[in-house]
């Protein structure tokens, strides 16, 4: 696997495109690494996102854009993050609503979203709310027509192939499934966002 | 430790110093000073490091009593500077005695004033930095009357220079663009259109976005991307054909296609341009 497209984006940033969610995964681990090894100059900024890797803040772009170019990342590495387990209840006001796009029951609907391991693909929206790849594509559902202006802090909640656990009450137009007590973002925490790019979680249903 | 009292807020007075780094991937914007080399100045006004958090005004200035006597200087947007009413220096080291007020009036011209004391704004640090991100609500609220400011200790006696150089604000604002990332996104025409177009600064802007109004971009097709990383500087095109220049407290991630990039060290005139001024983006070529 190649390291995809690299563009330079203004003065002191690069942009890798790559042909999806798993090849980003594997790029941002390989980038981390050779970050914490000290193999990538004073690099600021590795921003994941749906199909691209940004790199902001690059001191030597040249030299960074050379490395990108040669990078061979080993998709096995992105798959070994560390396990956040999500206790949810399973009462979203939208869950009705996913079953019946799913054509399934709703405890078919939670069998089916507990089921699958997620990672982090990336975040953003909000500090610490992350978008969580690993629903198979079938099961994409399309945002609210009319979003709400006050979602719950912690609701779970799917929009396309992805799931996002909201980490402060905020307007949004997921569908809501369930929600979740843990608390997912707190600035003064290390870490701040336990749903951080890269992380894998598991949902598990609770009673209210 | 000093502190000071908000006798009289201004229209948005924050918080800011350089910034959180490092932590865009978890969706925090960078949030800092808009006009940084102006912070910059006026913490070497008062002998504080660079990164010293200090107060960002908003075209209306802002009132402090010093309940301890403490030295301040301030820069950016020129404006009138009082100590309990009498004229005092603007761009220069000015001593509060305790109980009085300092007072940074309307801009007379640009937008954003900096007040700096020495031993900094010592607001408990967020992220690794005081400074308040209006996007997402992280770091300090913007100041309201009758609260209260942290002042960290006095820096020991440094050569502190009496003046340094401050560029005027902006009369026209030239912004250079470095084409891309998604340059294949408009008309050929589109570019040399905006590079030859007039537009000015639109009264929407704000610390997340300086938003120009002039003729449309033309998107050479619709849709929005898949949601990418976000740099300081990037010129999203929405729908409407707008050019908006992400500042300070832009989203990390966004979705409008990016025709070009200006370089960082424009972004200070541009904190400083009112609404209604002339701008003109220049191409710059690659090498």
């Amino acid at each position: 696997m190649t390291a995809g497209s690299v563009r330079r984006v203004g003065e002191r940033a690069l942009r890798v495109e790559l042909a999806g969610a798993a090849e980003v995964a594997a790029l941002y681990g390989w980038l981390r690494e050779h970050q914490a090894a000290g193999l990538l100059g004073e690099v600021e900024e590795l921003v994941p996102a749906a199909r691209t890797v940004l790199l902001d803040g690059v001191a030597d772009v040249g030299a960074v854009a050379a490395l990108l170019r040669t990078a061979r990342p080993d998709r096995a590495a992105a798959a070994g993050g560390e396990l956040v387990e999500v206790p949810t209840v399973y009462d979203g006001a939208d869950l009705a609503r996913v079953a019946a796009l799913w054509e399934v029951s709703e405890e078919a609907a939670v069998r089916i979203h507990t089921e699958h391991e997620y990672a982090v693909a990336f975040c953003g929206f909000a500090p610490g709310f992350g978008y969580l790849a690993g629903l198979p594509a079938r099961y994409a559902v399309p945002r609210r027509d009319t979003p709400r202006s006050s979602v719950p802090v912690g609701s779970v909640a799917l929009a396309g192939e992805y799931t996002g656990v909201y980490p402060n009450s905020s307007p949004g137009g997921w569908q809501l499934i369930g929600r979740t007590a843990l608390a997912l973002w707190d600035p003064a925490r290390e870490p701040a966002a336990l749903l951080a790019p890269g992380v894998r979680v598991r949902f598990t249903a609770v009673r209210a | 430790m000093s502190e000071l009292l908000v006798v009289r807020p201004g229209p948005l007075t924050t918080v800011q110093d350089l910034g959180r780094r490092g932590v865009a991937h978890l969706g925090v914007p960078r949030a800092g000073a808009l006009d940084q080399p102006a912070l910059r100045a006026a913490n070497r006004l008062v002998g504080n490091a660079p990164d010293a958090a200090g107060l960002e005004t908003t075209l209306g200035g802002v009132a402090l009593r010093a309940l301890g006597p403490v030295l301040v200087a301030v820069t950016g947007a020129p404006a009138p500077v009082t100590v309990d009413g009498r004229a005092a220096a603007w761009g220069a080291p000015v001593e509060v005695p305790a109980g009085s007020v300092v007072e940074v009036g309307p801009a007379t011209a640009g937008v954003r004033s900096y007040l700096s004391v020495a031993g900094g704004i010592a607001v408990p640090p967020v992220l690794g930095s005081r400074s308040a991100d209006l996007l997402s609500g992280l770091g300090p609220a913007p100041l309201t009357a009758d609260g209260r400011l942290p002042v960290g200790p006095r820096p020991p006696y440094r050569d502190r220079p009496d003046l340094v150089p401050l560029p005027a604000p902006p009369v026209e604002l030239v912004l250079r663009l470095r084409l891309g990332p998604h340059t294949d996104w408009f008309a050929p025409s589109a570019v040399d259109r905006l590079a030859r177009d007039g537009y000015r600064v639109s009264p929407t802007s704000n610390r997340i976005g300086l938003r120009t109004e002039g003729p449309a971009v033309a998107r050479a097709r619709g849709g929005e991307l898949p949601s990418e990383g976000m740099v300081l500087g990037a010129v999203q095109i929405p729908p409407d054909g707008q050019p908006v220049v992400f500042l300070a407290d832009h989203p990390t991630t966004g979705g409008y296609p990016v025709i070009g990039v200006v370089p960082a060290v424009d972004l200070a005139a541009a904190a400083q341009a009112r609404p209604g001024v002339p701008v003109r983006f220049v191409l710059l070529r690659e090498h």
